[in-house]
């Protein structure tokens, strides 16, 4: 099950960091007459028998009912590397839509995966900057002991209840609406870091603290080694705690940027990440016709399973352990 | 009552004093703070420059911050929140109805997801049964499915199946998109918990005893693995309030977070302000209630 998991996150990082090959349109395009545009099939036979893979051309049949037609009297064929992109279509025969279109006929398929980038790229970077507040403020409150642990632990204990997602809500409707992109990516990634590192803090320091006991941490101090040399010694204790630790934020913090974008306070439309794209499902009662909508919801979901394959039981036991630790 | 558990109460409540202030305190400045500051969106509504003026006079919001603050925590002993400009209303009765609808919602969801823990004490008593292996994938698979992205889909089974209502106010969807990975977490841990119990000393001992497997199941090992899951229940509630921030707004249930958020948007800062005191309020009020079951079933918590 770990390996399953593995390979569906390796998948996907795998779609995000190619997007611009993968992709077989612009993502920022809106083409005309493609709204709410079903899935372009690709099929690979007709009448005639078989063929290459080829698409037919989607034709508008009713404006008001967002319906489709194709259009089955020429075969479009799919065209491989053109224009440094890994396939897709000629402009008379497009587009090829592989995920359907949004409200404004763009491209979801493309769209998703340049979201990738951003979704998995603030959720990573985030992740990485809570584990490595916490496993300083960790260890050095485990190492310190006395008053300094106890402002430490009061602290992470103060921010581990509050209400972490209204105040992010807070934060960031203090600051302009419209920042850009990279602007958003850095100020998500530093209030994700900042709202992440207790729990891993707490952990590091209840490790640290039984490890400093051991003998070797003991050799180690009697040959002299200062609190810096002895965290470097008591830190790879900790590794185990901190991949489980790595793999239990990231869902959370997926979710955060997802709910942030969704309502409007994340990134913008012409850079969506998954959150933004969400936005087009308001009208929930589109979604009947149009569930290609939620395709973003289906690869968070999947993402968001594949980590829990790659934990296993291995989350439910640091919960526990956790739990009967503080 | 012991006098450890007395002082391990009264030491919660002060801590969850603490943690209203803060966080009711920074939300006022924060929302001060903002760009534009209170009742932006009159001017990008077409309002002019004076009008705006002129009401921040009478509201008083032209005064300096601390002075603003002062009062408003001086209003506070009086349980009066200040005015919503929006609402054009006393902000108290409107953010007290909106929480109770949001702690209605939270009590639903939790309702339904205590499902998972008898459920639970089954599946982890037989690991390899036929009860786990249907249990087990359908768990994994709720408890990847965050309440924002469960409120989405099932939004879409009704409206495609029409199995259940959307009209905002039916609790069916959010209450459904919050509780299932809630009760799937729960019979995830508790099924963890009861593989473990069930090899502990005193459990195995009663198994010894002659016990019929089902009494060393009910009343050895589920009681003994009920207490490391409660200890997780304070986050349990935090994860159950936060998440309800977004299903309210998805699926349109009129509670804090749906309120909270319109707020913020206006910038509406008493409302905000008082949102944010309410909502401490409710999630202290849970946290300490978790806290203390967990210290009737776990003396040893009263110490922390």
């Amino acid at each position: 099950m770990t390996r399953v998991g593995l390979g569906i996150l390796a998948l996907v990082a795998t779609f995000a960091a190619a997007a611009p090959v993968l992709a077989p349109n612009d993502p920022a395009t809106p083409f005309l007459n493609r709204a709410y545009a079903p899935p372009t099939r690709i099929h690979l036979r007709d009448l005639d028998g078989w063929h290459t893979p080829f698409i037919y051309r989607q034709v508008l049949a009713d404006r008001v009912l967002s319906r489709y037609v194709d259009d089955t009297s020429t075969r479009v064929p799919l065209q491989w590397w053109r224009d440094g992109r890994l396939f897709g279509v000629g402009t008379d025969g497009g587009p090829m839509l592989v995920l359907g279109a949004d409200p404004l006929g763009r491209d979801i398929f493309s769209r998703l995966l340049f979201g990738a980038r951003l979704s998995l790229g603030v959720t990573a970077l985030g992740a990485a900057g809570a584990l490595m507040i916490g496993a300083v403020v960790g260890a050095l409150a485990g190492v310190a002991g006395g008053w300094l642990e106890a402002v430490l632990m009061w602290i992470a204990d103060f921010m581990l209840v509050l209400p972490a997602v209204y105040l992010l809500l807070v934060l960031r409707a203090m600051m302009p609406l419209s920042l850009g992109w990279t602007t958003i990516f850095a100020l998500m990634a530093v209030l994700f870091a900042a709202a992440g590192w207790p729990q891993v803090a707490r952990g590091v320091r209840g490790i640290v603290s039984t490890e400093r006991t051991r003998d070797y941490a003991q050799a180690a101090r009697a040959i002299g080694a200062g609190p810096f040399r002895l965290v470097g010694h008591l830190l790879p204790a900790a590794s185990g705690f901190l991949a489980v630790e790595l793999v239990l934020l990231v869902p959370a913090m997926l979710v955060a940027e997802a709910t942030l974008s969704y309502l409007g306070l994340g990134f913008p439309a012409e850079r969506p990440s998954w959150g933004t794209m969400l936005q087009d499902t308001a009208n929930v009662r589109l979604l009947a016709d149009a569930p290609w909508l939620l395709a973003p919801a289906a690869l968070l979901f999947i993402v968001v399973l594949g980590l829990q394959l790659v934990l296993g039981a291995r989350s439910e036991r640091t919960h526990l352990k956790a739990a009967s630790r503080s | 009552m012991t006098s450890s558990l007395v002082a391990f109460i009264a030491r919660r409540v002060a801590a969850a004093l603490v943690l209203v202030a803060v966080v009711s305190t920074a939300a006022f400045v924060l929302t001060h703070l903002a760009p534009g500051g209170p009742l932006t969106d009159v001017l990008i509504d077409g309002g002019d420059k004076v009008t705006v003026a002129k009401k921040w006079e009478r509201l008083g919001l032209d005064r300096p911050l601390v002075t603003q603050l002062g009062d408003w925590v001086g209003g506070l002993a009086r349980f009066d929140l200040g005015r919503s400009f929006e609402y054009d209303a006393p902000v108290a009765p409107i953010a007290r109805e909106k929480a109770a609808n949001t702690a209605r919602l939270a009590a639903v969801a939790l309702a339904i997801a205590l499902i998972g823990l008898p459920v639970g004490v089954l599946t982890g008593a037989r690991p390899d049964g036929w009860l786990s292996a249907v249990i087990t994938p359908i768990a994994v698979a709720l408890v990847s499915c965050p309440p924002i992205i469960g409120a989405l889909g099932l939004l879409w089974l009704a409206v495609s199946t029409g199995w259940f209502s959307i009209a905002p106010g039916s609790l069916g969807v959010p209450s459904l998109a919050l509780a299932l990975p809630l009760a799937a977490t729960l019979e995830r841990l508790q099924s963890q918990a009861t593989a473990e119990a069930l090899r502990a000393p005193d459990v195995m001992a009663a198994a010894a005893r002659g016990l019929s497997p089902q009494r060393v199941l009910w009343r050895h090992a589920a009681p003994q693995s009920l207490r490391p899951v409660l200890g997780i229940a304070g986050v349990l509630i935090g994860s159950l309030f936060s998440g309800s921030l977004a299903v309210e707004v998805v699926t349109g249930w009129p509670g804090l977070g749906q309120l909270m958020y319109g707020a913020l948007a206006g910038r509406d800062v008493f409302l905000v302000a008082g949102c944010a005191l309410v909502g401490a309020v409710v999630l202290a009020a849970g946290n300490l209630v978790a806290d203390i079951v967990r210290a009737l079933v776990d003396p040893r918590t009263r110490l922390a």
